[in-house]
């Protein structure tokens, strides 16, 4: 290829050198030319392709304005005329992840360009976005910056050639449940004997198939009846005693707080304090109501709204949560408020 | 049910009755109100909330 392959590179604002959580709700923008991380970028493409732009936004400002910001950006990266947009990598924050996959579709679909995200496996863009968009699994480490970066270059290139691809595992992306033809070297029956004979030998084998994965969740009944209800108000946002007393983890949590309320009218922000990694705790730390809303929870009960608040909030971070530890905490809170007769749970998300 | 910002997420890992927060840092308030005004929007999210816990999940 003569022509050198024109790319814009996303970046959330701390990648682009923007600011931190405090800057989080920033607009979208740009840069011309290679920023952060887009300068160990431009040195992989060497004389394949140059970083014309830098795009970036807020993480809580997409999340917030998802389709205002796609929009935004996607009108900015146009004036680049780019080939080929590659989209972090964001390892393992959810919002960034979210947010690449979202670009990468808009621009895919509206601009008619190739892109490659770059996040985690486990990251919830992921599952989001994987069957639109190739995504490179960077792990969840901003250590493997370089060999994500490089994947994720040779990946584009391949793209904007119109290369053939290999399989997945092969080119790093997360599958994208998209089927193809290929020759064997043996024959359908053959395979399946071999792989038997290694599984009663105890041998590693993979299937050709990949189990799918349902998660169907039965939805709970409707509570018919408010004043009769009980009540229990539960957050990811890292709530917990003045001081932590139950050591609760502000990133990667392994557990939950158990914070007793009975009596209590409001969230005294002296008694009690936000734990969390994942976004600026400040606002929720000054008034903890913005993360739990007790004050009008205890109010409707003093009402009859709704017949009970229950007795304990439970917390826990949401920050860089492990999946597996995730569902385990989820399913502990569970078992404890329906044997304590809870019948409904309000969640507050951050 | 849950109180969110990223409703498509919640979607994803299953979360079946889900609606809009204040914000990633302010679910269930919105500090550049005014705290009369910031508690009257909270009341309204947690009754919109509760309307939700009424109301059966089409599947």
């Amino acid at each position: 290829m003569t022509e050198k392959i024109r790319v814009v590179h996303y970046l959330n604002q701390f990648f682009a050198q923007v600011g931190g959580e405090e800057k989080a709700d920033i607009v979208p923008g740009f840069k011309e030319g290679p920023t952060g991380p887009g300068r160990a970028l431009q040195q992989i493409l060497v004389e394949h392709g140059e970083v014309v732009a830098t795009l970036f936004c807020g993480d809580n400002y997409f999340a917030e304005h998802s389709e205002q910001a796609k929009e935004e950006l996607l009108r900015q990266m146009a004036r680049f005329k780019p080939h080929l947009l590659i989209a972090g990598p964001a390892f393992e924050s959810g919002r960034y992840g979210v947010a690449c996959g979202a670009i990468c579709q808009g621009a895919q679909e509206r601009l008619g360009i190739h892109t490659v995200a770059g996040m985690d496996e486990e990251n919830a863009g992921a599952d989001l976005y994987c069957k639109h968009v190739y995504i490179i699994n960077s792990g969840d480490s901003v250590v493997r910056m370089l060999p994500a970066l490089r994947r994720m270059v040779t990946l584009g290139i391949k793209l904007v050639q119109g290369a053939p691809l290999g399989r997945p595992e092969e080119e790093g992306y997360i599958p994208r449940g998209i089927k193809r033809n290929a020759f064997a070297a043996k024959p359908p029956a053959e395979r399946a004997v071999d792989m038997l004979l290694a599984k009663i030998r105890g041998e590693p084998f993979k299937s050709e198939i990949a189990a799918p994965q349902f998660h169907h969740i039965k939805p709970a009944a409707a509570l018919r009846d408010l004043s009769s209800a009980v009540i229990a108000l539960v957050t990811d946002g890292g709530l917990v005693t003045e001081g932590n007393p139950e050591r609760m983890e502000p990133g990667r949590p392994t557990r939950f707080t158990t914070i007793p309320v009975e009596g209590i009218d409001r969230l005294d922000p002296k008694q009690f304090d936000v734990v969390h990694s994942g976004y600026d705790t400040a606002f929720a730390n000054q008034d903890p109501h913005r993360l739990v809303p007790l004050d009008i929870m205890r109010e409707l009960e003093q009402q009859g709204v709704i017949g009970k608040l229950h007795e304990s909030i439970h917390a826990t971070g949401g920050a860089h949560a492990a999946v597996e530890n995730a569902t385990r905490i989820g399913q502990s809170i569970a078992e404890r408020l329906k044997s304590a007769g809870v019948t409904g749970v309000i969640l507050t998300s951050t | 049910m849950q109180i969110c910002t990223m409703i498509p997420v919640a979607k994803e890992v299953g979360s079946l009755r889900a609606m809009g927060s204040g914000g990633i840092v302010s679910p269930t308030g919105n500090p550049e109100l005014t705290p009369e005004k910031e508690k009257e929007f909270r009341r309204d999210l947690v009754l919109r909330a509760l309307q939700i816990l009424k109301e059966d999940v089409r599947e």
